[in-house]
């Protein structure tokens, strides 16, 4: 089966937790991710600068790990990232502001990309959401 | 065929950015021509209340951009009776013509299209 999933919430939500696992289980599984579409809050789970302590979850590096290892298609919505400071270098120099934190695999995108997510995949499975 | 989405908007207007991230959703859906209803839930129907004056609180004004939705091609348009009646809102006009569901058809709803975010 292939998945669309959906994160609306930040990497020190339990959700995004949850979002991560399901992704890992359904690859273990032999289904397919079309792609992940990170959302409201979600944009900061994309955060490359969130320094965890060393005894702790480090999901945005796991997030990032998970993506780079097998190569899936992760969009961080564009207008959601922008609003939070969630930048990558492009957007940090367009904008002026003095940093980046979103680097590749990471690609930011417009609301177009979830619906044509959920239009190819089977499922569209949302987390995070209120 | 294109699947149908509902979005369910669950927060009000005043309540950060989750009711205009819920409505930019239907919004950017209905410029792809995609099959799509709003279903305002909880909080969500205080997006509908009239005369409101985001101003005072520094915040825009969503109701416009609620009025682009059937310009858009979002013409399904639902909120939750109940939800309206535990916030006193039962007997006051809308600023949109949401077509009023009790919870039996709200189930019905939800089994109606493929899809459902809820935010």
């Amino acid at each position: 089966m292939k998945f669309a999933i959906a994160l609306f919430a930040p990497s020190h939500a339990p959700s995004s937790r949850r979002a991560l696992r399901f992704a890992q289980a359904a690859l273990d599984g032999g289904h397919q991710i079309a792609r992940l579409f990170f959302y409201q809050d979600g944009v900061h789970s994309a955060s490359g600068n969130i320094a965890s302590p060393q005894d702790e979850l480090d999901l945005s590096g796991e997030w990032r790990t998970f993506v780079q290892q097998h190569k899936l298609d992760a969009v961080v919505c564009i207008a959601a990232a922008l609003r939070r400071g969630v930048l990558n270098a492009e957007e940090a120099q367009r904008y002026n502001k003095p940093a980046a934190n979103l680097e590749a695999p990471w690609e930011l995108s417009g609301l177009g990309q979830l619906h044509e997510a959920a239009q190819m995949a089977d499922r569209l499975v949302c987390f995070g959401g209120h | 065929m294109s699947k149908s989405m509902l979005i369910i908007s669950r927060q009000a207007p005043w309540a950060g950015p989750s009711a205009r991230e819920a409505l930019d959703i239907a919004l950017a859906g209905g410029a792809f021509d995609l099959p799509l209803g709003l279903l305002f839930l909880d909080d969500g129907v205080f997006q509908l209340a009239a005369g409101q004056q985001p101003g005072a609180l520094q915040q825009k004004d969503l109701s416009a951009n609620l009025q682009a939705l059937p310009l858009f091609g979002v013409e399904e348009l639902f909120v939750s009776s109940r939800s309206l009646a535990e916030r006193g809102l039962d007997e006051a006009a809308l600023a949109l013509p949401a077509e009023r569901l009790d919870d039996t058809a709200l189930t019905l709803l939800l089994d109606r299209f493929d899809l459902v975010v809820t935010i």
